[in-house]
């Protein structure tokens, strides 16, 4: 498959993304699946926004790294964006290799990009009215293992 | 022309999500900025912020960098997605 990325309003099905990675005698798929909670302030909703272009290009960008990297198959990306209730699904990171330890590394190194790179921005809603996400350092401690 | 735009706190803040600026008075991102700076409250606070995100073309750029005649410049925080 290479490298798909998606970045969407609508909802999506894991199962069927992941059969989407399936083949190319990928002996292992590894996925994550991310979800809006409420956390500790109670959060409702959510709304993603980004910017146009330059996300699809930064997150290509990701994947082609990590496939370098850890010789992966495939790399999968979805992120939806717009307004989300806390339970949806949000994010979605597939990738195939021909051994598991490549592609729970290939996985995660392009979710801790997404987290610090691709220009998302995330609001969240709930009692306490709006307020928008302020960038975490454990994020980017994460990412800098890489 | 350069096309501006803004994101997230950043777009609010300034109350608009982008403008235009003839090439010839950005020759370069930091006179776009001092030139966007000098307008006073709140671009003057807003664009002066740490944590100040800039990208030429969809590209992120760390210092001053040269703009040519069509360049879209962003401003934006650190990112939050995933």
């Amino acid at each position: 498959m290479g490298i798909r990325v998606q970045v969407q309003a609508q909802d999506f099905d894991p199962l069927e993304l992941q059969r989407q990675l399936e083949g190319d005698d990928a002996g292992a798929v590894v996925t994550f699946t991310g979800y809006v909670k409420a956390g500790t302030d109670a959060v409702t909703a959510i709304e993603l926004e980004h910017y146009p272009g330059m996300t699809e290009r930064s997150i290509e960008a990701i994947a082609r790294e990590a496939v370098e990297r850890w010789s992966l198959k495939s790399v999968g990306v979805v992120h939806r964006i717009g307004r989300l209730d806390t339970g949806a699904q949000i994010v979605w990171v597939g990738a195939s290799a021909l051994h598991r330890g490549e592609a729970f590394s290939g996985c995660e190194f392009v979710m801790d990009y997404l987290k610090t790179r691709a220009p998302f921005w995330k609001k969240e809603f709930g009692q306490f009215g709006e307020h928008w996400v302020e960038a975490r350092d454990s994020d980017q401690q994460r990412a800098g293992r890489w | 022309m350069i096309n501006v735009v803004f994101f997230a706190r950043v777009r609010e803040a300034l109350g608009t999500d982008g403008l235009q600026m003839a090439a010839p008075e950005a020759p370069d991102l930091d006179t776009l900025l001092s030139t966007l700076r000098q307008r006073g409250e709140p671009w003057a606070s807003v664009l002066a912020e740490a944590n100040l995100l800039h990208a030429v073309n969809h590209e992120v750029v760390h210092g001053n960098t040269v703009l040519n005649d069509g360049d879209e410049v962003a401003f934006y925080p650190p990112v939050t997605g995933g």
